[in-house]
């Protein structure tokens, strides 16, 4: 869909312009209700939409179709190149934790509050060059930190498909935008499944890529050696695009990888006959709704018919990846955000000395779950207590990546369901962390691991979305991404699609 | 707490104890940019003129390492005769503090850069080991000042980064140690060896070269007794001073049964004391733990063999060469060695003018002179080695006399201009026309009955002054052998009069 409004605007049938006020008026319809953005850049927005279709009549004119840098004037061949680009004029929104220059990036934080960066992510600075147009920044988790979108400093995310349950977490925003038809693609970050699970909750299409494959730089970091951007959009092809843009190495990045992109649109049409595909049966037994299981049982199916071997296997550890998680994410989220001290940005409430002023900013301006996960990793990296959790976790966790490693040499995917359950409501699980903390359970092992996933939508239960979790081995995002998009195909005609369709 | 008010000996250790030494030096190392970011480490910018998103911690940041700040890290720790690990990694060391942008530092903990080393002290005829635990690499933080004597009653703080993010190597000794001159002697030595290979310009006043000691005293033969840090030392006389106060201090303290408390102290240049900082109470838990955003540094053994065949000749090394190849006295080699600019100067002037020890006389003696009355750096003199060796050249073959060649040296220095130049203007030469000197010496003799009888009953140093009245006639330029002679023909041989 991304593909074919880019391509309209290349052919000059929809003027960039237009595609920008449409999202903006809808936004302005509906934003108020769904609590997507946190920060609009509209003018801006439109601004650079404008000058997109100038360029690219321009080239029209010419007759060349391309807008070739030659004999342009200086100052424009920036323009050029973005009207060129396989994104020009295509809008987006942004998980509001991905820096933008000039415009405000809270992390949906009052620490944040008014903090405005002077630079641009690696992936912002990507898709610009490719032509794509920010228009927001999207509400999120208070530093990526929770899984429904309420722990926002400033006020909850909705979910489009029933506005009294939650949109999952922590890209809320993200998701809910492009569920609702606000913007074509978003960006968001996963953590342990911030992409994937409110991809499912909402009906969308979210990827996790291999740790390293898309720069971190400008990315807040949260708990760095399990963060990573991801693409939420409506379709696995618009998936593929966006990654495209955005992956690949960053010599801004040292733990950006060195691996060359795959063109991942070109694959998507690839026959997935003979694919030998693992469902891990310790996600699929206790603690999985019996209406989520049933839709998971019913996309198996669809692989067999495609020709797939599907066959259930065994990841032994998955029971301590969330111990794990909890251990490890905290540590480095405990350390990342010492930052944030009211010296140098942000918010600084005043007091005596300076321990007090540290104190004080801190307790006014942090959440009760950035707060209470600052607490458990200083007491998991103390001294004393680092042999028996951080150092164990990190043992832990590459006995689960290890168990990653085996099932990837039987199985060239690995299927299960994206979150336990469907969006639950708002408000039900907010008094009680450690419920919050189970829907994640089916997305952490992959971070842990650093292994791509993506989460698309495979049925209903409850007439909520359920999301298919697709699991790769490092840089199979390509193969991720070709049964997905066989998926999408086979149920194109699906009964929980036309429903789908209809809502839109 | 413990103060005392002592006046130790300026070194030495009070009879009866031993002091146990040993020092974590910071040197900050020559790259032209920061250790995780592109920004310029040039001293002396304006304040934060030379700082990014990166090295100031802005959220969304992430370091990236900067080759030529390991190599030069691999560089020292192969100079210091230290094991290099193939595999090390970065830390980060947690806590909080104004002028640390991310309220953690990156270092190294568990598995540094290198380790296992030594460097040789003088020690009596010989020379002394001191061996090196480890070395790693770090970054340095900003630089904070306050509107005030500290931060506690200041009514604001201005704070610096430009420091912030630039690389260091710290390298922590073993407690070999055992008085203040073997401390100096070893920081000494250190720094001249990171001169030598490059790795840092050590200058003290600017911070580039710091120094923390850790220090106890016991009886001899006991135990280790409870140790002191002192922070922050920036220079060699500092170093000494600091260590003969605190071990005073310790000694006077368990003298007068009392303990010496675990603490940190502060070194007051001014004062001449130490004072406590901090006591163990508020000891950091740093809560170390691998920096999730730098990958393990892994170094392939040929590029630290590559490096290794790449330094240069060592002040050890250098000294025994100029003993061998100049023929230079040991004292002498050892003091022109000390320093790679010194010594460098030194053999860019024996080349032109091969004469070691002459050149080695005026290197130690006016050169340094020059330096220690313009409080210069041996990297700053302000003459070329060519210049000095064509100064030489004209006392050689009798163009001037040393007393005037001393008098243009400095003139050289202070105006850049050459020795020729001088001497032709201000007219120098040296007087070797007899018969000019002839009519000076007579007149002195004449004017000097008393002085020639005193030479004549035999008191020979009687000469002394009539040359030099000979000289303050010639206004210093007469050529002192011919003057010399002159005398000696006119008075006869002294002890000789009515013969």
């Amino acid at each position: 869909m991304i593909a074919q409004a880019a391509d309209a605007i290349r052919k000059g049938e929809l003027r960039a312009r237009e595609l920008v006020e449409s999202c903006l008026s809808r936004i302005a319809g509906l934003d108020g209700l769904l609590g997507c953005f946190l920060s609009l850049d509209g003018e801006r927005a439109l601004e650079r939409a404008a000058r997109i279709d100038e360029e690219l009549a321009r080239a029209r004119q010419r007759g060349a179709g391309a807008a070739g840098p030659g004999g342009m004037r200086a100052g424009t061949r920036e323009a050029a190149a973005e009207a060129d680009g396989v994104l020009a004029g295509v809008p987006y929104a942004c998980k509001d934790n991905i820096c933008t220059r000039g415009l405000r990036t809270t992390c949906a934080s009052r620490i944040l509050e008014e903090y405005v960066p002077p630079y641009d992510a690696t992936v912002v600075h990507r898709l610009a060059r490719a032509g794509a147009i920010l228009v927001g920044k999207t509400n999120m988790d208070e530093f990526a930190m929770g899984s429904s979108g309420e722990n926002s400093a400033f006020f909850p995310t909705r979910n489009p498909r029933d506005t009294t349950r939650v949109p999952g977490g922590s890209s809320s925003g993200s998701a809910a935008a492009v569920a609702a038809g606000l913007v074509p693609f978003a960006l968001g970050s996963d953590t342990g499944g911030s992409v994937r699970q409110p991809a499912s909750f909402c009906g969308v299409v979210g990827m996790k890529p291999t740790y390293g494959r898309v720069s971190r730089y400008g990315l807040v970091a949260f708990a760095s050696s399990l963060d990573q951007i991801g693409p939420l959009t409506l379709t696995v092809e618009d998936c593929a695009l966006v990654m495209e843009v955005i992956a690949g190495h960053d010599p801004r990045d040292a733990t950006s990888a060195q691996v060359s992109v795959p063109n991942y649109r070109e694959a998507l049409g690839r026959d997935v006959g003979g694919l030998r595909l693992g469902v891990p049966r310790e996600y699929m037994g206790e603690g999985i709704e019996p209406g989520v299981r049933e839709a998971v049982n019913a996309a198996l199916r669809v692989f067999s018919d495609l020709g797939c071997v599907v066959e259930e296997c065994s990841l032994p550890h998955t029971e301590y990846a969330l111990a794990v998680y909890y251990l490890v994410a905290p540590a480095e989220a405990s350390s990342n955000l010492a930052r944030y001290d009211g010296v140098r940005y942000g918010l600084r409430v005043d007091a005596g000395d300076i321990t007090a002023m540290y104190s004080r900013t801190r307790r006014q301006g942090f959440g009760p779950e950035v707060r209470r996960r600052i607490m458990l990793g200083t007491y998991a990296l103390s001294a004393g207590y680092y042999d028996a959790y951080y150092l164990k976790a990190q043992r832990v966790r590459t006995l689960v990546k290890r168990d990653f490693e085996q099932a990837f040499s039987r199985y060239d995917l690995l299927l299960a369901p994206t979150s336990p359950t469907v969006a639950f409501r708002l408000g039900e699980r907010t008094e009680d962390p450690l419920s919050m903390y189970m829907a994640d359970v089916c997305t952490i092992p992959v971070n842990l691991a650093g292994i791509p996933a993506i989460s698309i939508p495979c049925g209903e239960s409850e007439g909520l979305p359920v999301g298919l979790q697709i699991m790769g081995p490092p840089f199979a995002e390509v193969t991720i991404l070709q049964a997905a998009h066989a998926f999408e195909q086979a149920t194109a005609g699906a009964p929980w699609r036309k429903r789908e369709g209809e809502r839109r | 707490m413990n103060e005392v008010s002592v006046r130790p000996r300026e070194t030495g250790v009070p009879a009866g104890w031993e002091a146990v030494i040993g020092l974590e030096v910071h040197v900050e190392l020559s790259t032209a940019s920061k250790m995780f970011c592109p920004c310029s480490t040039r001293f002396g910018a304006p304040p934060n003129s030379q700082v990014c998103p990166v090295c100031l911690g802005l959220p969304g940041v992430l370091p990236v390492p900067n080759r030529q700040a390991v190599e030069l890290a691999v560089k020292a720790a192969l100079a210091l005769n230290c094991r290099v690990a193939t595999y090390s990694k970065f830390d980060r060391k947690n806590y909080f503090y104004p002028d640390m942008p991310k309220n953690y530092q990156i270092s190294q903990y568990d598995l540094p850069l290198a380790g296992d080393g030594y460097l040789e002290i003088p020690a009596g005829q010989g020379s002394k080991r001191v061996r090196i635990r480890r070395l790693h690499l770090e970054e340095d933080t900003g630089k904070s000042m306050h509107a005030a004597d500290d931060i506690v009653t200041a009514r604001y703080s201005l704070v610096d980064f430009n420091r912030a993010g630039i690389p260091l190597v710290e390298i922590v000794s073993e407690p070999d140690m055992s008085t203040p001159e073997e401390a100096r002697l070893y920081l000494e030595k250190l720094k001249a060896i990171m001169q030598y290979c490059g790795v840092s310009d050590c200058r003290m006043e600017e911070g580039s070269l710091r120094c923390d000691i850790n220090v106890s005293v016991r009886r001899p033969g006991q135990e280790a007794g409870t140790r002191t840090e002192i922070k922050n030392v920036n220079s060699f006389r500092g170093v000494e001073r600091a260590l003969a106060y605190e071990i005073a201090r310790q000694v006077e303290v368990l003298e007068s049964g009392g303990e010496v408390e675990q603490e940190t102290r502060h070194w007051d240049e001014g004062a001449g004391r130490t004072h406590t900082l901090r006591t163990k109470e508020y000891a950091h838990d740093y809560r170390y733990f691998p920096d999730p955003d730098l990958p393990p540094l892994v170094l392939d053994p040929a590029w630290i063999e590559e490096i290794r065949r790449s330094l240069p000749e060592l002040p050890d090394a250098r000294r025994e060469r100029y003993i061998r190849e100049f023929g230079l006295p040991p004292y002498d080699a050892a003091v022109i060695t000390a320093s790679r600019a010194l010594a460098e100067f030194f053999e860019e002037t024996v080349r032109v003018y091969p004469q070691p020890k002459t050149v080695s006389n005026w290197v130690m003696g006016e050169v340094r002179r020059y330096l220690n009355e313009s409080g210069l750096e041996p990297e700053e003199i302000p003459l070329q080695p060519a210049a000095l060796a064509e100064l030489l050249a004209m006392v050689e073959r009798g163009a001037i006399n040393m007393r005037v060649a001393k008098q243009v040296f400095t003139e050289m220095c202070q105006t850049g201009r050459l020795a020729p130049e001088i001497v032709r203007e201000k007219g120098l030469e040296q007087v070797s026309d007899e018969a000019l000197i002839e009519r000076a010496v007579e007149e002195a003799i004449a004017a000097n009955p008393a002085v020639v009888a005193d030479y004549r009953k035999g008191r020979e140093k009687a000469l002394g002054f009539l040359v030099g009245q000979v000289m303050k006639a010639t206004r210093g330029k007469a050529n002192p052998q011919v003057v010399n002679r002159l005398l000696r023909d006119r008075l006869g041989l002294p002890g000789t009069e009515g013969v």
